[in-house]
């Protein structure tokens, strides 16, 4: 039975944390970060079954002969009357962000241990959120996609602006309008793609879909999208309805010049959300864009990737970088390092061959992984410290070797050293963008200079030299703190030497990707 | 014996599984091996790479055995990177060059580790040094083993960031840090160059053969067909060629990207040794050698790479003139030498490259190895002003050394003389070839003006060391470093001193590994690793009588100049002060390294700051404003649109707004108006919808 319908269950199995979290005694409060734990554990799990059970050459519940990579389709009729449906699934494209999420949440679940204010508010809102995350990676009908997009906002929202740091507010305000502003113009093209989609092959009659499988397919979208509209040409409708949903995607992934929200939010969120924001979130931006822009949109993608994927991909690794170096603060310095690396990712996507698309994908997952790490050890100083400047410590090296340690593996990942599951992802982005652009890429590759010069930088500056006599007895990093570096730790390692697992997973549907979209690149 | 497969993966996996194991006894403290650490890390640490240098063997003897023409042992360990493009794998190709480079470097590598527990014994970090002296050996073996450009790049990376890691080793001194993160930097910027050649050579190979891939042998054997091909408007070769070479030119410390080096000589010695010396440097050599198949390809590019080598030598050999500091001698020493090197390989003298980077390793890790001798006998002073007359307190370093500078210099029959000689032998002949006359007259003649100051410089050093009048380091800096009284200064123990010996046998036999026909050799060296690249056009045999004179030429200067600096130093000391006297600009800018670092600064290194600084100005005060902007004007229209709101539409919207807010909780007080927006958004979009909905 689970087995059947193993993404319903992955995705609303830690709701049943919610009632268990209420239900809580007042003296039992603390209970609510086990519950948390043991719901998202479950999921964890199941996601782990998942990659053993998805399976290309033995497919389960495919979607169609043709999509057989997406597999574990569940088809439920929602709200009849707009032909919504609760339909989800999963391919190669979201098997890794699934994977990601689950590990992830749990990983943040583990470091939200010392909240101590209003616990049972915060595991609750976290537990949605998760919920909205999940939901959004196995949607594959437009309107269900959209629901949990937005419900994965509020909880960030309050998680945000009640247990952030001095400037929360702000941070939560500038977090929330701004992805709601992206969200509006998505809404649009959503809505117009329903109105002008018909599935019906019968000329006398219309049936309105948001499956997006469905929408991509030719001969589907009709009206404005075939004969223009208000004298525009069918290109231009087209065009505007693919930037459209462009800049709902792109403040989330966040590209410049949309990105100033995310050091923000980073630097007021507590460690956890950090983690979740920079981990999960950001790749629902990149996510969207293969999911919806590519298929849905080839043309227009093809049209417009080269400038606003590569280009403005380019642009982030190198303002991001330079920006990095620029901050005191350690957490904004890793906040800009996150615009910098998903510059990567779409430098990738812009490539429109397979090495690239297989680059961006993993690179999604790999800045994960390695930021997740980031943040988490960010938020073990500042426990401990009550500050971030960077500045401000000196020679921790000889106090805290163990920290010390996991901070240089991070850093390094970070950098993309090679053997580290970074480089396969950044050596994969760069070898597709040469194919298509090579002054661009060869721009984007001295981001590499970049990044080694401001992480290094930094770790000197709080780990080398003369001891600052203030932190001679500093903590070291606890086990609870390991738990939830180990596992990160353990995919940057593992699939730094050997990624052909998740290669494997996700090379089936992205080569289908690349297939559309292949026509159109010049 | 000889019969086992499979087994090369085995070479660099066991150093880097000491790495591991060391890493972890570092961090977790000494209850990780129970209290016995030194114990443990000194028996284990050098036996891990004891076995890597005897599967070596295993595998040379081999590759011996099998026919000249197919003397290539290939073992995929699994596939790495894998697209529907291309795939990579870990996997590891033995042939000549790479099993020669393999015994350098865990034969080396070995005696230093045992070195290394004499050397830093008592060092609070000894497990952790061995712990990166192990991952070093380990990413060295992948860099020479690997059987494609991707692999050989996290071998690449590998040894860069290890090198980072042990020049910053005493972290409690800034500038030990500040002068490996220099070194990574550099050397990153050096790999910025090796990436684009990498992707180039993949695109171009790829689109003109419709195989893609990395693997060495593909590309050697295919670089052909690149002739005819353009990258953005040069000739393909060419630009791969040159962007490798940038590559070499961070890795292995030549102009412009040479300013590391001499910075890392804040490492322990052993390291310097092994790392800034033996091995790590001449990665960049060894990449051109392996690539030979591709290089040959390139005329333009190999005479850069012959001219950038050339110069080099002499201009680290002028800087190495005037430096006091015993390591920094020998570190320009080395930016020279591998300048050699790299002149072999221009001329395409690959094999002659290939060998004086054998000899090399011999004899500068043994000069390394003493001066690290000479150091603890000195109680780390390091300046030459404060020694001499060493000799007689350090009968073992004295000799050993003696016999390094007799081989750095060139003198028959020390290995140096052969291998130097067989360099400057091909450059001399270059003129016959692509180079030129002009050039390659040039390059002859740098090379052997390097070889006169080459052994100047080194008899300087031996005489300001070992012989003379012991100066004493002055009393009145460090209290607790230096020796003051010539009988403070004491011999290394047998730990130390075995490695050396070693070492100086080598120095003083290797070149017979490929002693010339015409000295009655059979050049087996040459003869053995010729299989790897094409045969070269032509046939040297009819120079014979040639490479006599200028072998005798070679001596002749070399000796010439053991007699200048005799007087200079030995019998003359007021000597160099009156030079220096005459010369005080030229002294300045040489004492100084020709300011380079000074101008590097100014031309990238600020620039690149400033720039930061601007975009992070930039990010906040115009991209942020920008959006704060909005935010703010949106938040005084919602206010006025608020006013109407509240006198025009009736309370249900009120009511709702209202529920909402509560659950805002206490945001609610500051940030009110936003949320309004929030539901104009809503609606409006609503509104816009339902518009185009009536329209159709």
């Amino acid at each position: 039975m689970i087995n059947e319908h193993i993404l319903t269950f992955i995705t609303f199995f830690p709701l049943l944390g919610i009632p268990a979290i209420l239900l809580l005694p007042k003296d039992k409060i603390n209970a609510a970060r086990w519950i948390t734990l043991i719901v998202l554990g479950v999921s964890l799990v199941l996601s782990i079954d998942l990659y053993f059970l998805y399976d290309v050459t033995n497919p389960v519940r495919a979607y169609s002969e043709a999509r057989s990579d997406l597999m574990f389709v569940e088809d439920l009729i929602w709200i009849k009357a707009f032909d919504i449906h609760y339909l989800v699934g999963v391919d190669g494209l979201s098997m890794p962000m699934v994977i990601l999420t689950t590990f992830v949440s749990f990983v943040g679940a583990i470091s939200s241990w010392d909240i101590k204010k209003a616990q049972r508010g915060y595991f609750i809102l976290y537990i949605l959120l998760y919920v909205g995350m999940m939901g959004v990676f196995v949607s594959i009908d437009f309107f269900l996609f959209y629901v949990f997009w937005e419900i994965m906002l509020l909880p960030m929202y309050f998680l945000i602006g009640i247990w952030g740091g001095p400037r929360k507010e702000y941070a939560a305000i500038k977090f929330f309008l701004y992805t709601l502003f992206g969200s509006v113009f998505m809404l649009i093209v959503m809505i117009s793609f329903y109105l002008f989609s018909d599935l019906d092959p019968d000329p006398n009659k219309v049936l309105h879909t948001f499956n997006l499988v469905e929408l991509g397919k030719s001969g589907v979208l009709m009206g404005p999208f075939v004969d223009g509209f208000l004298g525009l040409s069918a290109g231009a409708i087209k065009t505007i309805a693919w930037i459209f949903l462009f800049i709902g995607f792109a403040i989330k992934i966040p590209a410049f010049p949309f990105h100033t929200w995310l050091p923000d939010a980073h630097v007021e969120a507590p460690t956890a959300i950090s983690v979740i924001l920079a981990g999960v979130l950001l790749k629902m931006g990149t996510y969207g864009l293969i999911r919806i822009n590519y298929p849905i949109l080839p043309m227009e993608t093809a049209n417009l990737g080269p400038y606003l994927f590569a280009g403005l991909g380019v642009i982030n690794i190198i303002y991001g970088a330079l920006a990095a170096m620029a901050q005191t603060d350690l957490k904004k310095l890793i906040a800009y390092s996150s615009v910098s690396h998903m510059g990567f990712v779409m430098l990738g996507m812009g490539a429109f061959n397979i090495a690239g698309l297989n680059g961006a994908v993993l690179q999604m997952f790999n800045h994960g992984t390695i930021t997740s790490m980031l943040f988490l050890l960010v938020g073990v100083v500042y426990d401990r410290a009550h500050h971030r400047d960077i500045d401000g410590f000196g020679g921790l090296a000889s106090v805290v070797p163990k920290y010390t340690a996991f901070t240089a593996f991070a850093f390094f990942a970070g950098l993309g050293l090679p053997g580290l599951s970074g480089f396969i992802s950044e050596a994969l982005c760069f070898i597709g963008g040469f194919q298509q652009y090579k002054i661009l890429t060869m721009i984007a590759a001295s981001g590499v200079i970049l990044n080694a010069a401001y992480l290094l930088w930094a770790f000197q500056r709080i780990f080398l030299g003369k001891l600052n006599e203030k932190y001679s007895d500093l903590p070291e990093i606890k086990m609870r703190e390991v738990f939830s570096l180990v596992p990160m730790a353990a995919f940057v390692l593992v699939f730094g030497v050997y990624p052909l697992p998740i290669l494997n997973l996700m090379a089936p549907t992205l080569e289908k990707i690349i297939e559309i979209i292949k026509p159109f690149v010049g | 014996m000889t019969d086992i497969q499979g087994l090369a993966g085995l070479i660099p996996l066991f150093p880097i599984i000491g790495a591991f194991i060391f890493g972890m006894s570092a961090v977790f403290g000494d209850k990780f091996f129970k209290g016995n650490t030194v114990r443990v890390v000194s028996v284990f640490s050098p036996l891990m790479i004891f076995i890597s240098f005897a599967i070596g063997l295993i595998y040379f003897a081999k590759i011996i055995q099998l026919p000249v023409d197919s003397r290539v042992i290939h073992e995929v360990v699994f596939p790495w990177f894998k697209s529907a493009l291309f795939v990579s794998n870990i996997g590891f190709a033995l042939d000549p060059l790479s099993i020669i480079m393999v015994l350098i470097v865990s034969g080396v590598s070995f005696l230093i580790h045992v070195y290394s527990i004499g050397y830093m014994r008592g060092d609070p970090g000894y497990s952790r040094f061995f712990s990166y002296l192990n991952l070093f050996t380990g990413m060295m073996l992948i860099l020479v083993m690997a059987d494609n450009l991707l692999l050989m790049f996290v071998g690449w990376e590998g040894v860069g960031l290890c090198s980072y890691l042990l020049i910053g080793f005493w972290y409690k001194d800034i500038n030990n840090s500040r002068a490996g993160m220099k070194a990574f930097i550099v050397n990153r910027i050096g790999d910025f160059a090796f990436i684009i050649g990498m992707f180039t050579m993949f695109w171009v190979l790829g689109n003109a053969t419709g195989i893609y891939s990395f693997d060495f042998s593909f590309l050697n054997s295919n670089a052909s067909v690149l002739a005819k091909e353009t990258i953005l408007g040069f000739p393909a070769p060419e630009f791969i060629c040159i962007m490798f070479f940038i590559g070499a030119t961070g890795k292995s410390a030549q102009i412009p990207l040479y300013t590391w080096l001499p910075d890392a000589m804040a490492g322990p010695t052993p390291v310097s040794a092994l790392i800034h010396a033996a091995t790590m440097v001449t990665a960049g050599v060894f990449m051109i050698g392996r690539l030979g198949g591709l290089f040959m390809q390139a005329p333009i590019a190999l005479t850069v790479v012959a001219i950038i080598g050339g110069f080099t030598a002499l201009f680290a050999a002028t800087i190495a003139l005037t430096q006091n500091d015993i390591k920094k001698v020998l570190a320009y020493s080395t930016v020279s030498q591998l300048g050699y090197m790299f002149l072999a390989m221009g001329v395409g003298a690959f094999s002659a490259g290939i060998f004086h980077l054998m000899t090399h390793a011999f004899f500068k890790g043994l000069l390394f190895l003493g001066s690290g001798s000479v150091i603890l006998g000195m109680h780390h002073d390091q300046d030459m002003r404060h020694m001499g007359g060493l000799a007689p307190r350090m009968k073992i370093t004295g000799r050993t050394f003696l016999i390094g500078v007799l081989a750095i210099s060139g003198i028959f029959p020390f290995a140096g003389f052969f291998s130097k000689d067989e360099i400057l032998f091909n450059t001399f002949l270059a003129s016959h070839g692509s180079i030129g006359p002009l050039v390659a007259n040039i390059l002859y003649t740098l090379g052997i003006v390097t070889a006169a100051l080459t052994a100047f410089y080194m008899f300087r050093q031996y005489f300001m060391t070992f012989s003379g009048e012991f100066r004493g380091s002055p009393k009145d800096d460090h209290g607790h470093h230096g020796a003051h009284k010539l009988e403070d200064v004491h011999e290394s123990p047998k730990v130390v001193t075995i490695p050396l010996m070693i070492l100086a046998l080598l120095s003083a036999v290797a070149g017979f590994f490929n002693l010339p026909e015409v000295m009655g050799g059979g050049a087996w060296f040459h003869h053995f690793l010729a299989s790897v690249w094409p045969a070269p056009k032509g046939d040297h045999s009819q120079y014979h009588s040639l490479e006599i004179s200028l072998a005798a030429l070679s001596v002749t200067v070399a000796l010439v100049s053991v007699g200048v600096s005799y007087i200079f130093y030995r019998k003359k000391k007021e000597l160099p002060g009156k030079v220096v006297s005459k010369i005080p600009k030229i002294h300045q800018t040489l004492y100084n390294k020709y300011y380079v670092d000074e101008l590097y600064d100014k031309i990238a290194v600020q620039p690149v700051l400033s720039g930061s600084r601007g975009i992070g100005w930039f990010d906040k005060y115009i991209v942020d404003a920008v959006v704060n902007g909005v935010g703010s004007v949106t938040k005084y229209v919602s206010k006025i649109n608020g006013w109407i709101d509240a006198n025009i539409v009736d309370g249900a919207v009120n009511g709702l707004s209202n529920l909402v807010l509560w659950a805002g909780g206490k945001i609610r007080k500051i940030q009110t108006g936003y949320l309004y927006n929030y539901f104009y958004y809503a609606v409006g979009g609503a509104m816009i919808i339902a518009i185009i909905m009536i329209i159709l």
